[in-house]
This record gives structure tokens, C-alpha cells and sequence, in this order.
């Protein structure tokens, strides 16, 4: 049906690119039916679209450089921890690939799950019994930081350190010495471990768990674990073994300080 | 996650796109790589549920315009034949080589507009919003730029021109 509206250029374009309805279209064909020099250049536009594709569509074939999937494995900032939470937020069961990364290179390295599993199970143990104590919540408190640091270090056989999470509200009650895990019948001594206790305005207490690795692991990814009340965030760190535990702080909160407390590390 | 890969997939385009607006191969990666960088740096603007594509497009318009403003000194120099010579290696036909040489010789926002349209498919609305202009403004450069496109295929035989690059 012929709707007489004039033929503009915008039109001539749409026709090129496929763009216009079908009784449009048969409009703007019959009007160029009766002009030579237009149909030419209408013929000449749209195989220079072609040419256009044949020129270039072959680059969607072509595989993509490494440097630009590399880019591209990288989590977006904001995002990684929107998308962390998300995860968290689906319950998601205890050893669950977080979603962040400490580091784009090494981030598909993993803690064997067995290893990684112990420390979030043994960080989230002591967390349910040291961080309810009112009166001895630590062995060591944060007003004798440097012997308490000095100790922990001397105790492990490496140098440990307490972050200063103040930034995040949360001001260092001091540390203590737990037993290492391990079977002691099964070989030599496993070194001990140091809990360091941090609590909040409202009473809300998180605790770094600080374990020395047997080996050089690298570094791992973030994973996020759930033992019964208690949430962990834990990595590997090199010779350090790390679990962050809280059982207030949802999982967001608790990913980002997870993070404040890596970046402290590892400046 | 599903961005991330959204985002990998959307790759290809991207470089498709980067290597007919600026000719040379590692020098159309590097936008993409930089269009990538940026869209990581500004993923926080992005607003979820929306055109991922678009606004990859529009980082990469952003990225673009930034790197040939800042190097508007030196392209008066390489107007014609540095250019031409480092974009005669691709393509596998004259006619495809030719018109290779033409779209070099647009002015970038024709190009761009061009290559959204035709390449990369848009819509009118689309390349509007990727590029930040007035659909009117995107339809009359869409039809300069072919229109200039047209005249220099025209113009300029294959055979003429590559005695001009040797």
C-alpha cells in the first residue's frame, strides 16, 4: 500500500541497511525504478556495505591475543565484591570458589579443598570458643602489641603481623597461641597457630586466623565457608595460611575486610 | 560472572570493529585492550539489565577519541601515505584493499558511525546512544560518510594507488 510520503535520504539509508518495513521498502524500490542515477548509487552503497563485511568480518574468526583474555579475566572492582555477596547471599556451601581474586595471574590456583577446608573448619572452631569469652577473650592484649606480635612470631617460626582494621570499625583486643592441627602420631610437631581478635563498636567480634603452610603454596582465591554460625573467608598466601571468621558480619562486609586485611599484608 | 563472559564473548566484535577504524592490527588491539582496562575501571557505571554491548562500544567511542585528540600533532604528517602503506598488507582482493584505503581517508565520526551501522550492525537508535549524538546527526554522517566512501572508490583505481604506496 502506498503511503505517499516523500522518499528522503534517511530513508535511502534505512533501505541499504535492511532497516525499513516491508510496504516502505516496496515503496522506496518503485520509486527507484524510475531513477537510474539513484538505483546506481543505491546498488553501489549496498555492496560497499558487503565489501565492508568481506573485509572485516573475517577478524571475528581470528583468535583473540592473550593480552586481551587476560584483561578480561580480570574481576571488575565493584562488581567482585557485588558478586561475592551474591554468592554468599545463595548459601552457598562451604569451600565455594568466592568469585574474588587476590591476584589475576595466580587466581585459578586453588588450596588443595582438603587443606583449605581444615583451616576454615580449625579457624571457625576457635572463633566459636575464644570469641564469646568476656573476661579472656586473648592471652596477650592489643596494649602490648609489639611483644605480642614478637611472640606469636617467635611461636610460629615466621614473622606474622596484626593488621590494623580501624579503617573498618574494628579495633584489635589482642592475640593468642593455639595448637597446630594435625595428627602428632603421624610425624613431627605441627607448628601452633595465632588467633588475633578484633571487636567492633557494638561488641561484634572477627577473628585472623594464622597458620604457617608446610609448603610454598603460591597464592590461592578467596573461598568463602559456612561452619554452623560462623562465616570464613580464607586463602593461602604463600607460606601463610589465613581464615577471617565472624559470626555477625554478613558476607559482604566481612569479603571486603577480608580484603583490607590482604591488601595490609601485602602492601 | 555472567558480565565476564558476556564481555569475552562481546571480544571479537570489538576487535573487529577497532581494526576498521584504525587500520593496523596491534594498534587496533591496543584499544581493545584499553577499551577493556576502562570498562573494568568504570564496571560501576554500568548499569545492570542494560546493553553490555552498547556500552562496551561507547567506552571503547571514549577511549578512541581520547587517543586521537591527543595525538592530533602528528596526524597531519601521516595523512596519506604511512597510513596507506601499513593498511595495504591485509585484505585479499584490490577492490577490498581499496576500499580499506577510502575508509581511512574519513573523518572519525563519519567512520564511526559508519562502522556501527554497517559492521557492526546497529540500529540507528543504538549507534546514537553508543556514540552520544542525535539519531539525526548519526543518519546524515551515516550518509556522508558512504557518500564519500562512494566518490573515493571512484576516484582512485586500485592499480593507480598502489604505485602510490611503492
Amino acid at each position: 500500500m502506498n503511503t505517499n510520503l516523500p522518499i528522503t535520504e534517511a530513508d535511502l539509508q534505512a533501505y541499504i541497511d535492511g532497516r525499513l518495513a516491508h510496504g516502505r521498502c516496496a515503496e522506496i524500490e518503485a520509486w527507484l525504478a524510475t531513477r537510474a542515477d539513484e538505483a546506481e548509487r543505491v546498488a553501489q552503497l549496498r555492496s560497499q556495505r558487503d565489501a565492508l563485511r568481506a573485509l572485516y568480518d573475517p577478524v571475528l574468526g581470528e583468535p583473540v591475543p592473550e593480552r586481551l583474555t587476560r584483561v578480561a579475566q580480570r574481576v571488575p572492582r565493584s562488581r567482585g565484591i557485588a558478586l561475592a555477596a551474591g554468592w554468599a547471599a545463595l548459601g552457598a556451601v562451604a569451600g565455594v570458589l568466592a568469585g574474588w581474586q587476590l591476584h589475576s595471574v595466580q587466581a585459578s590456583r586453588m588450596p588443595p579443598l582438603s587443606e583449605g577446608a581444615s583451616i576454615a573448619r580449625s579457624a571457625a572452631v576457635a572463633h566459636a570458643t575464644y570469641s564469646p569469652e568476656v573476661r579472656h577473650p586473648v592471652e596477650v592484649g592489643a596494649d602490648q602489641q609489639a611483644h605480642l606480635v614478637a611472640w606469636l612470631s617467635k611461636r610460629l617460626g615466621a614473622p606474622v603481623r596484626a593488621p590494623v582494621l580501624d579503617a573498618a570499625g574494628l579495633s584489635l583486643v589482642g592475640g593468642r597461641l593455639l595448637p597446630g592441627e594435625g595428627d602428632p602420631a603421624a610425624g613431627p610437631q605441627p607448628a601452633p597457630v595465632a588467633q588475633f581478635m578484633y571487636q567492633g563498636s557494638k561488641g561484634q567480634r572477627v577473628t585472623l586466623y594464622v597458620r604457617t603452610e608446610t609448603r610454598d603454596h603460591g597464592e590461592t582465591a578467596f573461598r568463602f565457608a559456612r561452619e554452623g554460625s560462623v562465616s570464613v573467608f580464607y586463602w593461602i598466601d604463600r607460606k601463610f595460611g589465613y581464615a577471617l571468621s565472624s559470626g555477625d558480619l554478613d558476607r559482604a562486609e566481612l569479603l571486603r575486610l577480608a580484603n583490607l586485611v590482604y591488601r595490609q599484608l601485602n602492601p | 560472572m555472567d558480565e565476564r563472559q558476556a564481555i569475552v564473548d562481546l571480544i571479537p566484535r570489538l576487535r573487529r570493529y577497532a581494526r576498521a577504524l584504525v587500520g593496523d592490527r596491534s594498534a587496533a588491539d591496543d584499544l581493545v585492550q584499553d577499551t577493556l582496562e576502562r570498562a573494568w575501571a568504570k564496571f560501576h557505571l554500568y548499569r545492570g539489565g542494560t546493553d553490555l554491548r552498547a556500552w562496551l562500544f561507547t567506552v571503547m567511542h571514549n577511549v578512541h577519541v581520547n587517543r586521537v585528540r591527543a595525538q592530533r600533532p602528528t596526524d597531519a604528517i601521516t595523512d596519506d601515505l604511512p597510513e596507506m602503506a601499513q593498511r595495504a598488507a591485509q585484505g585479499d582482493s584490490l577492490m577490498v584493499r581499496d576500499m580499506d584505503r577510502a575508509l581511512a581517508k574519513l573523518p572519525e565520526e563519519q567512520r564511526e558511525v559508519l562502522l556501527l551501522v554497517a559492521l557492526e550492525d546497529m540500529s540507528y537508535e543504538e549507534a546514537a546512544r553508543a556514540l552520544g549524538i542525535p539519531v539525526g546527526t548519526v543518519m546524515s554522517r551515516l550518509s556522508r560518510a558512504r557518500e564519500r566512501l562512494r566518490a573515493t572508490m571512484l576516484e582512485t583505481p586500485a592499480s593507480a594507488k598502489l604505485t602510490v604506496v611503492k
